[in-house]
């Protein structure tokens, strides 16, 4: 049932470039490999060639004893071999049973057999623990669940060999957990498993073996067992990670709060939110995804109706209906959606950089060459990588596009600055990068939300933790309350108020 | 350039430029594509017919294209906003014709003003009708949330039935001594280049400056690229369509008045297909129908290109004249194909 691979001195050129050089390993079956590496080191590029996506410019894979080049992924496919995306590779408009089949519809006749697809989809969809309906519409689903029909539409494929690229990035600790658990039933029916992700404790919890990657060649490979968080890190980065996280500095206590929300009511999301932000002080948001963080921020923005609440900025009430509003007030946020909401991917580094400030800036007309030097001063400041300035931003990789985003938001000089998941599939190094600006931000005296489903950033990086739960403030957890346990505990709402001041919280917004 | 923005997290590797490759040819020579073709037509054009390069033909050309030209140029703003404008051919009928009427009532009113206030205060009214119209378009589409298609497929319908209502299904004339002195609008040349090539020249240039050196340019851009990036960027997404759409109207306006003094009417075929051509133009000088990024300049090839066609066959007896729509036709399929490899 099991599927052993083997990649042969696999080169691969784009153009000019070379992105993988030469390289050699093999994947055992039935085990659950990592595949560690920073962003650019080649990783996404393998797989995109072992599943069929891409073709090798020189070298072999080997599947089974077999030498084999795909011409597309459904050859691969035919072998059992699937890839889930990090962008998913569903159709929306389309149902779940409909997406499961795409391209392999069962008919009966000339007609599609749409009763046998929509009940063969849900024995799929109960493997993977999605309680949905198969005739739901693809666009009605959450990310999680997306990611499950994906699992579900490579199990329908029969799929041997499962490559999962960033599975967890946009899942909440509970789904993660879950996802788990589906990962180890399918390696015990014997399926292997390629695991990639930037969340080295998930690697250290649920891989057999890890294999490294730097900068297009193989690396290293070692057992799971034997490597540590700390270990992994250092061979991915290939020098020593000492400190992923500054040492905190504390907000004097007499810092003004710069942002103050009350009573903030969203409907169908969030019910009567509280909380302030002070100078110089970064708040974490931790919660499920579905909890309302990224929705309570959007309101606040006035990206969605809010039904209530005050909204206080430097002490003043404000009147905010619009992003625009909100940063001629001083607050931004950066949105969770990279390639959606936070950057034109489409569009040049320096329009990117420039586009929330044009109208500030020009006098009347555009000034291309200040636009090209803020570039350059952008790319020092943020230690941005690229190959070339006049690029578009969907060339650069994941973490240069994030520390792009993060200069474009903070070119209009905010107060306030909400940054929404800011290291999601972000490698090491940047990551590193990000939580060293984040607190840069924080002592240049302004005020900082970060909302994270890692918790170990939250921890890592925040001054308080604000924890909500289906739309309601559980509780703002101060520094000698961060650890995982009590913030989960919080987020699952399965705290045991020990404390007479933590079950305050927790019971108001119950009753 | 306030750069009291945060500065320098420690980076580990030198950023930066590394090594840029030299751009390929191809790249650098993006957009190229219908000058080429231009040139080309051109050169065939001279070798079939020594009358197609004198500089009478070239003012003929130019001429003809300046109305589907000056329209192209608004267009090009909507398109590469990502929206589209069906209703510009019957806008301009409906704006020759109201203008017309508007035009003629104030000359054989009582104690009627001088014709040439009465010609200016017709170009007024009829960049006041532009204006509305595109607003009204802009607010339908952003306020009342339907699709440009539909918007401006539903306006084609009612601005040719009024017109064609107004002018009880025949022609509206202009009164003849208005005729005469709005004639040289669309007939007499300044420096030996005709007014209306004057008026394309310069609405393309300034089209130009907008769309690449102003913010409300580059939010065009920025909308037509991704449309919630743009929101979230703090940019006034809804305003920002809708002058677009105005844009577009004033440009039908004044084409319509460059256009009007040259029939001197207005009937229910005025402006037929126009919304095609200048359609077809804006794609031809390499504006993605998907919205995002265009040239102005391509636009203004584009419908010189397509002109250029006609005129040739006009000039040669190699293909028959009313195959003129079927040669434009292969141009458009053409110009797109090699195109589409740079819309990955």
């Amino acid at each position: 049932m099991s599927l052993s691979v083997r990649f042969t001195q696999i080169v691969k050129e784009f153009g000019p470039v070379r992105v993988l050089h030469g390289v050699d390993f093999a994947l055992e079956p039935g085990r659950v490999v990592g595949l560690l590496g920073e962003n650019g080191a080649g990783k996404s590029t393998l797989m995109k060639i072992l599943a069929g996506y891409e073709r090798p410019t020189t070298g072999q894979l080997v599947v089974d004893g077999v030498e084999r080049r795909f011409a597309d992924a459904r050859e691969a496919e035919a072998l059992g071999i699937a890839l889930i995306h990090q962008e998913f590779n569903l159709a929306e408009h389309l149902t779940i049973a409909q997406n499961i089949f795409l391209g392999h519809e069962k008919t009966r006749g000339l007609l599609l057999d749409r009763k046998a697809m929509s009940q063969e989809a849900a024995v799929y969809l109960e493997q993977v623990g999605l309680d949905v309906h198969p005739d739901t519409r693809v666009a009605d689903l959450i990310v999680a669940e997306k990611q499950l029909v994906e699992i579900a539409k490579a199990l329908s494929r029969k799929a041997r060999l499962l490559i999962m690229d960033e599975p967890t990035a946009s899942l909440s600790a509970g789904e993660t957990r879950k996802l788990f658990a589906l990962m180890a039933r399918l390696k015990a029916d014997g399926v292997t498993i390629v695991y990639i992700s930037h969340k080295l404790d998930e690697m250290e919890a649920h891989t057999d073996e890890v294999v490294v990657m730097r900068d297009g060649k193989f690396v290293t490979r070692a057992l799971t067992r034997d490597t540590d968080r700390r270990q992994m890190a250092n061979l991915m980065v290939g020098r020593d990670v000492s400190d992923m996280f500054p040492p905190k500095r504390y907000a004097p206590a007499d810092a003004p709060a710069l942002l103050k929300v009350s009573g903030l009511t969203v409907p169908g999301w969030i019910e009567a939110l509280d909380f302030e932000v002070r100078a110089g002080e970064i708040l974490g948001f931790a919660g499920l995804v579905g909890a309302g963080r990224t929705e309570a921020f959007e309101a606040i923005l006035g990206l969605r109706p809010r039904s209530a609440g005050r909204i206080e900025i430097g002490g003043k009430p404000v009147d905010i209906r619009s992003p625009r509003d909100a940063m001629r007030h001083g607050l931004n946020y950066l949105s969770e959606d990279r390639k959606g909401k936070g950057l034109h991917v489409d569009l040049g580094l320096r329009e990117n950089l420039t586009m929330m400030t044009l109208e500030r800036d020009a006098r009347p007309w555009l000034d291309i060459k200040a636009g090209r030097a803020a570039l350059t001063t952008a790319i020092t400041d943020f230690g941005i990588r690229l190959r070339d300035p006049e690029c578009a931003a969907r060339s650069l990789s994941g973490g240069n596009q994030q520390k792009l985003a993060l200069a474009k938001y903070l070119r209009s000089d905010p107060r306030v600055i909400v940054l929404d998941e800011p290291t999601r599939g972000v490698d090491v190094g940047a990551k590193r990068d990000i939580y060293t600006l984040i607190h840069r931000l924080a002592g240049e005296g302004r005020a900082v939300v970060v909302i994270s489903s890692e918790l170990i950033e939250l921890i890592g990086l925040s001054h308080r933790v604000a924890v909500l739960h289906g739309g309601r403030l559980q509780t703002v957890l101060g520094p000698d309350q961060l650890t995982e346990d009590i913030l989960i505990s919080h987020a699952t709402n399965t705290h045991e108020p020990i404390h007479a001041h933590d079950a305050h919280d927790t019971q108001s917004a119950r009753h | 350039m306030n750069q009291s923005t945060p500065t320098t997290p420690t980076t580990p590797n030198q950023p930066g430029t590394e090594a840029a490759p030299a751009r390929p040819l191809l790249a650098r020579l993006k957009g190229i594509g219908p000058v080429v073709a231009l040139v080309l037509l051109c050169i065939a054009g001279g070798l079939l017919n020594p009358d197609f390069a004198t500089v009478d033909n070239l003012m003929n050309v130019l001429t003809r294209t300046a109305f589907i030209g000056i329209i192209a140029v608004g267009m090009t703003f909507v398109i590469v906003s990502g929206g589209i404008d069906l209703s510009v051919g019957s806008m301009a009928a409906l704006i020759a014709g109201a203008m017309i009427v508007a035009m003629n009532a104030l000359a054989t009113g009582a104690s009627p003003p001088g014709p040439v206030t009465i010609v200016l205060l017709g170009v007024a009214l009829a960049l006041a009708f532009g204006a509305v119209f595109g607003v009204v378009h802009g607010l339908l589409i952003t306020h009342g949330k339907i699709e440009p298609f539909i918007v401006t497929l539903g306006t084609l319908g009612i601005f040719r039935a009024v017109l064609t209502w107004l002018s009880d299904g025949g022609a509206l004339t202009l009164d003849f001594n208005l005729a005469e002195s709005y004639s040289p609008v669309y007939y007499q040349s300044v420096l030996g280049v005709p007014i209306p090539v004057w008026v394309f020249a310069l609405v393309a240039v300034a089209g130009a400056v907008i769309l690449n050196r102003t913010a409300y340019g580059q939010h065009v851009q920025a909308i037509g690229s991704n449309e919630q990036v743009a929101r979230y960027a703090a940019i006034r997404v809804d305003r920002t369509k809708v002058a677009t759409y105005l844009l577009l109207g004033v440009c039908v306006a004044i084409a319509t008045v460059l256009y009007v003094p040259r029939l001197g009417s207005a009937t229910p075929t005025t402006g037929i297909l126009w919304e095609l051509e200048a359609i077809a133009a804006v794609v031809v000088g390499g504006t993605s129908l998907k919205g995002g990024a265009g040239r102005i300049l391509g636009t203004v090839i584009g419908a010189i290109l397509l002109s250029v066609i006609g005129n040739i066959l006009n000039l040669t007896s190699i293909i028959s004249v009313h195959l003129n729509a079927a040669v434009q036709g292969v141009v458009i399929i053409t110009v797109a194909y090699l195109q589409r490899g740079r819309r990955q």
